[in-house]
């Protein structure tokens, strides 16, 4: 039994890495924190362009996680400290990029993957419809032949 | 015809595919396209290393044209780099600006003296917080000022002779074809 306790406490080991990993700062209260904490996943350390501001412990993140805090201390809005941002590191340190005709594609191309790939479906469907209606018994003959 | 439609399918992705490992290879993932090009630099005063009592702001390096380039003694790549800025970048003929960044001011003296210093004066950035303003993320880091304090080129990570022959002189031609 005490040996099951002390496995499960090694389990909880990992959680102290986590605790290590980004500095404390010192919050007034905890929806400042909750605050914080929301904006910083929404914002790409620009150094190690995998992880967000709170995930990452590279110099530059813990300088921008300091700015970030500090805005917020001195009563800057959300849209305020993103745009402080972009406006040195460009849009790249905005996980969601804003809509523009610049990101289109990015936006609304597998929307068009869709339209093409049910187009596509949607006419062979419609062929396959006619031909089998046209020589219903010549059918299963022509089944091995076709290109799907 | 339609017999072909998955192979036409099949070559699209690859041409796709190999355009996005082209793309990849082309260019330094690293490097993020700064908004400031072709901005003016922000302001800054920043202390000169070795003489705390002096200090340099962009006032004070208008009217000519220089190179600000971000450096510390805690950056490997900037080691590489400093044999070029010693011989290549400096005979470009243009002052050189050392922009110390986020490094204990010893550790830095030290590095230049043991290196050698390219620099006509370096400004000391001890806790980035100057960095940010020009969108700096890591070292090293190249900037292009011109006379009227507009920031025209950036260059994120070490310059190699390649890079200045095929990015710095046009952007220095460039300059000078306006007079600047």
């Amino acid at each position: 039994m005490r040996r099951l306790g002390l496995l499960a406490l090694l389990c909880l080991l990992p959680l102290l890495a986590i605790a290590q990993a980004i500095q404390p700062l010192p919050f007034r209260d905890r929806a400042e924190e909750v605050r914080f904490q929301k904006l910083s996943t929404e914002l790409r350390c620009p150094m190690c362009q995998n992880e967000t501001l709170a995930d990452s412990n590279a110099p530059i993140a813990h300088d921008l996680r300091r700015q970030v805090f500090e805005m917020m201390q001195a009563g800057k809005s959300d849209a305020e400290i993103k745009a402080y941002l972009v406006d040195r590191y460009s849009d790249f340190v905005l996980y969601k990029p804003p809509v523009e005709p610049k990101t289109w594609l990015l936006w609304f191309g597998p929307l068009l993957v869709l339209v093409v790939g049910g187009l596509v479906v949607f006419v062979q469907v419609r062929r396959r419809a006619r031909t089998a209606r046209a020589a219903p018994t010549a059918a299963p003959v022509n089944d091995t032949e076709d290109d799907w | 015809m339609s017999r072909f439609l998955p192979l036409l399918g099949f070559g699209l992705l690859v041409v796709l595919f190999g355009f996005g490992i082209w793309w990849n290879t082309q260019h330094d993932q690293h490097e993020i396209a700064s908004p400031l090009i072709n901005k003016p630099a922000p302001a800054f005063a920043l202390p000169v290393l070795g003489d705390d009592t002096r200090k340099v702001d962009k006032q004070s390096l208008l009217g000519k044209p220089y190179f600000l380039n971000v450096f510390g003694s805690w950056c490997i790549e900037c080691v590489h780099e400093h044999p070029v800025l010693s011989s290549d970048v400096k005979q470009l003929g243009l002052p050189l600006v050392g922009f110390n960044y986020k490094d204990d001011p010893q550790d830095a003296t030290t590095w230049l003296a043991e290196h050698g210093n390219p620099f006509d004066v370096v400004i000391v950035d001890r806790d980035g917080r100057a960095g940010i303003d020009f969108g700096v993320y890591g070292a090293p880091e190249t900037f292009l000022i011109d006379g009227k304090g507009v920031i025209r080129y950036k260059h994120v990570g070490p310059i190699t002779p390649e890079v200045v022959v095929k990015e710095i002189q046009p952007a220095l031609a460039a300059l000078a074809k306006e007079g600047g």
